[in-house]
């Protein structure tokens, strides 16, 4: 009975004529996601991204040890069956931290996303549709953001604001809105000569409603894809500000800065500095992959 | 049939070439100045939102208040911002970028020391990158869906998602400590520290004019492990844009035309379609030769590279402000040049824009 | 090998059963399918609408069918040799030399990146062992035989520097130089203005029928091809409709023996002696593919 019902929603969702607009959407969703399905590659980024969830969502339930809690006697111990991964220069468990640390780093990547995905499209977008001295200077100012190196930028940020996980999520965020002004613009650009959009045009609509209701949405596909891209950098720069002990501060588990604290015993405990960099790698790789699919099903152009 | 005439074949007349050149190059110097601007009112900016005090940075904690007044006042900070920012312009211009606290010396000097190693390693970095990933790009171009496209893609993938602070590491553990086929962090042995005499900053140039090859393969061992690293990210980028650069060049019709004649598909590939894919990729290469004066600060670190990125970093850790905004305008005058360049280069090497 | 072939009146190319098959994720798609012909010293004609597998003809005979596509054929011979037993080195060695090919827009079939010149005399190059200075004199003899006054001049040119009447002339020449036995030219006027194309087409005749070669015209223009070839095949999904002389598309009195699909083309065109209200569309039969 229930194979009728799910042949039945299939049907209903891949239908050539909806009825109504959820239909439509619905349905377009479904499409994509069945494309989706079928690259490999695409559907292990979601898995690592889903897992990467998981872990943070329930870290203290999956975590054996406290992260923070200090044991001088089980100072750098190997990985064994007790400490998965070994422990650290203070005797705690690297595997609880670095499941306890997914947490900071969805924080990073959220914040830096919420904050810069609405502004870079609202950029772009004011720019790309009203066009003239508008355009211009807010491009001029995006170039001059785009001409500069994105990690010594957010460096000298992080250094006049002072070390921190709230300045390095700031500090990147500054230096990683402009790509996607520049997208968003591109994306209005052609929008906004498109025959449906005059249409709404002479029939009265305000620009603020033609830029919210139909530019914006039609901009989302590209932007979402550069995000998931994106996500994997804002980890790798995150993670770096870490190391240089410019972002999260001890006792904080976070991966980059507990890389750093590794550095000292690499060549005798290799496994302090080795599994957080391995972490950090397995979530930008699912990010990566995820933006690589994603491209493919959204963004075919 | 009507007889044959003569249609005007030559649109670009010489005036009109002129014409465009100055337009364009107007164009590329106002991006300049532009840019050049806004990055010295974001050090300014950055330097004022500094919560130091820069007057006791000069001074120092237990100055007297008459002191501290004069120093206030010879450092022009009672007057209005716009006035400020005129003097730290006409500063920078002049290269005065301030006094670095930590080495006590001028940061325009220091900085001048340190400059040439990371050119080195940036520049050692982009050719490891153009070499291997060039070629790398072109064959999955080539073979689109075979198995030497799907190993292009994870290299680019490796290169995308691994930390490059951390590779380095397992780098230094696997090659220098446990393999021991490469020296460790430094740049030269210490043996050689003082032999080679400085001329251009890059050591093994300078070994190499000395005449001394022991302490240029020195080097070399030296430069090699951090060069590889920076060298991966480059790969990655170099081959991906190589990649999806000649897919869409492969697929044009001057391509099959070239076919049609006889053109071996060797000859097809490098000389017809790479030579079209070259005049985007090299704005690839340039930036991926900026992204690695970039990575060369957290690679730096790792293997104690006495170049610009850890004068940086160092300078980042002890509050040294004046050392780590020259620093920044000097990469962001670097980047903001090779910018430049690449458009003046890309513009020469196609005719279509020339 | 040229002259035992020269003097048994041999065709230039013998085909026979000729396939195309694309084997795509979704099924086997047929752009060929089944298609037999002999080309002598002639002009010979393929009409049909796009997508009927005109153009792919041409590009099987040079061995140039994009990746998921195989050629298949019961007999495929140039002059005698066996196009299907040589391989890909082989042939590509005839591509050129013995089979030309004029592609439709000389705006994209020229490499923008390189003098119209220098793609000419390489195309000499690859198949007569030339030096630089030969190759050049060559060209520049070449672009005078397509009828441009200043060879030298245009030589040195980019293919954005010239029209597309002009970059036409150049691709011919290109095509020519080495003087192939075989020239197929697909649409090569359908993408330049109507006041360039008959003088395009005349260089094309002339040199043609001057180096007695034999030439593959692929159009969708019925008139074209009526007034320029000798011969004609209609072309349909891939298949053969029929095959005719050129004069008799024109001639009233043999429409009683004319295939349908045929008719059907001549019907859609627009005719002055006899004006109609309306002109009939194309009806198409599913049981000519059979």
């Amino acid at each position: 009975m229930s194979d009728t019902s799910s042949a039945g929603l299939h049907a209903w969702l891949i239908s050539d004529s909806p009825t109504s607009r959820r239909q439509a959407r619905l349905g377009q969703l479904y499409r994509q996601w069945l494309a989706f399905k079928r690259n490999p590659m695409a559907v292990a980024g979601l898995a690592i991204i889903v897992l990467l969830l998981l872990a943070a969502a329930f870290a203290p339930l999956i975590a054996p040890f406290d992260p923070l809690v200090q044991a001088l006697d089980k100072r750098l111990l190997p990985p064994s069956a007790v400490n998965w991964f070994g422990t650290d220069a203070l005797g705690r468990d690297i595997f609880s931290r670095i499941v306890h640390g997914t947490r900071i780093t969805l924080v990073i990547v959220l914040l830096v996303v919420v904050t810069v995905g609405p502004f870079g499209l609202l950029v772009g977008a004011v720019s790309g549709y009203f066009g003239g001295w508008v355009d211009r200077l807010l491009m001029r100012i995006t170039d001059v953001f785009l001409a500069f190196p994105r990690l010594v930028l957010a460096l000298a940020f992080v250094a006049a604001l002072g070390p921190g996980i709230v300045n390095a999520i700031i500090a990147i965020a500054i230096t990683t809105w402009p790509p996607y002004a520049r997208v968003a613009r591109a994306e209005t650009m052609v929008i906004r000569n498109q025959d449906y959009i005059e249409a709404m045009r002479l029939q009265g609509a305000s620009r603020a409603r033609i830029i919210w209701k139909h530019v914006v949405p039609m901009c989302m596909p590209s932007l979402i894809v550069r995000t998931t891209f994106d996500m994997a950098g804002i980890i790798l720069t995150a993670a770096g500000l870490g190391f240089l002990g410019l972002g999260a501060q001890p006792p904080m588990p976070e991966w980059g800065a507990m890389i750093s604290a590794g550095r000292e015993q690499i060549f005798d405990q290799w496994w302090v500095a080795t599994f957080p960099g391995i972490a950090i790698c397995i979530v930008a790789l699912g990010f990566n992959l995820l933006g690589d699919g994603l491209r493919d099903v959204m963004d075919a152009r | 049939m009507t007889a044959v005439t003569q249609a005007p074949p030559c649109r670009a007349s010489a005036p009109g070439r002129l014409g465009r050149w100055g337009r364009a190059l107007s164009r590329e110097l106002t991006t300049v100045v532009i840019t050049t601007f806004g990055l010295l009112l974001v050090t300014f900016f950055i330097a004022r939102v500094v919560p130091i005090d820069p007057v006791l940075a000069v001074v120092g904690d237990r100055a007297p208040a008459d002191v501290y007044e004069k120093a206030r006042l010879a450092l022009g900070l009672d007057k209005p911002l716009w006035h400020q920012f005129a003097i730290y312009v006409g500063k920078v211009f002049t290269g005065d970028l301030g006094t670095s606290v930590l080495t006590s010396q001028k940061v325009v000097d220091d900085i001048r020391t340190v400059f040439p190693a990371t050119l080195e390693l940036a520049t050692l970095g982009t050719l490891i990158g153009v070499v291997i990933g060039v070629p790398l790009g072109i064959l999955a171009a080539v073979n689109q869906g075979r198995w030497q496209d799907q190993i292009a893609r994870v290299v680019g993938l490796i290169g995308y998602s691994v930390p490059v602070f951390w590779i380095g590491l397992m780098a230094l553990l696997l090659f220098y400590a446990k393999l021991g086929w490469v020296a460790g962090p430094g740049r030269i042995s210490v043996v050689w520290q003082d032999i080679v005499t400085t001329r251009t900053g890059v050591i093994m140039l300078d070994a190499a004019l000395d005449g001394e090859w022991e302490a240029f393969w020195d080097a070399f061992s030296h430069l090699i492990l951090p060069a590889a690293v920076l060298g991966l990210l480059s790969v990655a980028y170099v081959s991906r844009m190589t990649r999806s650069f000649m897919i869409g060049e492969l697929q044009q019709q001057y391509v099959i035309a070239a076919r049609v004649k006889g053109v071996s598909e060797a000859a097809v590939i490098w000389r017809h379609a790479l030579r079209n894919a070259a005049v985007p990729l090299f704005t690839v290469i340039a930036l991926s030769y900026m992204h690695l004066l970039e990575g060369s600060v957290l690679t730096e670190t790792i293997f104690a590279w006495p170049g610009l990125g850890r004068y940086l970093t160092n300078a980042l850790l002890n509050a040294d402000m004046n050392a780590v905004l020259g620093g920044t305008l000097v990469v962001g005058v670097v980047f903001i040049g090779v910018n430049l360049l690449t458009d003046i280069i890309g513009r020469l090497a196609d005719p279509r824009v020339r | 090998m040229q002259t035992s072939a020269d003097k048994t009146n041999q065709p230039l190319l013998d085909i026979a059963n000729l396939k195309v098959d694309f084997h795509t994720p979704t099924g086997i798609v047929q752009a060929v399918r089944g298609l037999s012909f002999t080309l002598g010293r002639e002009r010979l004609g393929i009409v049909g609408e796009s997508g009927s597998g005109k153009s792919m003809t041409g590009r099987a005979i040079l061995d140039l069918i994009p990746h998921p596509g195989v050629v298949g054929a019961d007999r495929m011979m140039f002059r005698g040799q066996d196009l299907m037993a040589m391989d890909k080195r082989e042939r590509r060695k005839l591509r050129g030399r013995h089979i030309s090919m004029v592609m439709q827009d000389p705006k994209f079939s020229l490499n923008p990146v390189q003098t119209v010149g220098s793609q000419i005399a390489e195309a000499y190059r690859i198949h007569r062992k030339a030096g630089a200075r030969e190759a050049r004199e060559r060209s520049l003899t070449m672009l005078e035989s397509v009828q441009i006054r200043e060879p030298a001049r245009v030589y040195d040119l980019y293919p954005h520097e010239v029209s597309g009447g002009m970059g036409q002339r150049v691709m011919i020449a290109m095509m020519l130089i080495a003087e192939p036995e075989i020239l197929i030219a697909d649409e090569p006027t359908s993408a330049l203005d109507v006041t360039v194309q008959l003088q395009i087409l005349k260089i094309l005749d002339d040199l043609v029928s001057e180096r007695g070669m034999g030439l593959i015209f692929i159009s969708h223009d019925l008139h074209l091809v009526q007034s320029f070839c000798d011969r004609v095949i209609v072309m349909y999904g891939g298949k053969v409709m029929e095959t005719l002389p050129a004069a008799e598309l024109a001639d009233e009195t043999t429409r009683g023996r004319r295939h349908p699909y045929t008719l059907g083309l001549l019907n859609c065109l627009p005719d002055l002696d006899h004006p109609r209200e309306k002109l009939p569309t194309l009806n198409r039969d599913p049981a000519w593919l059979a």
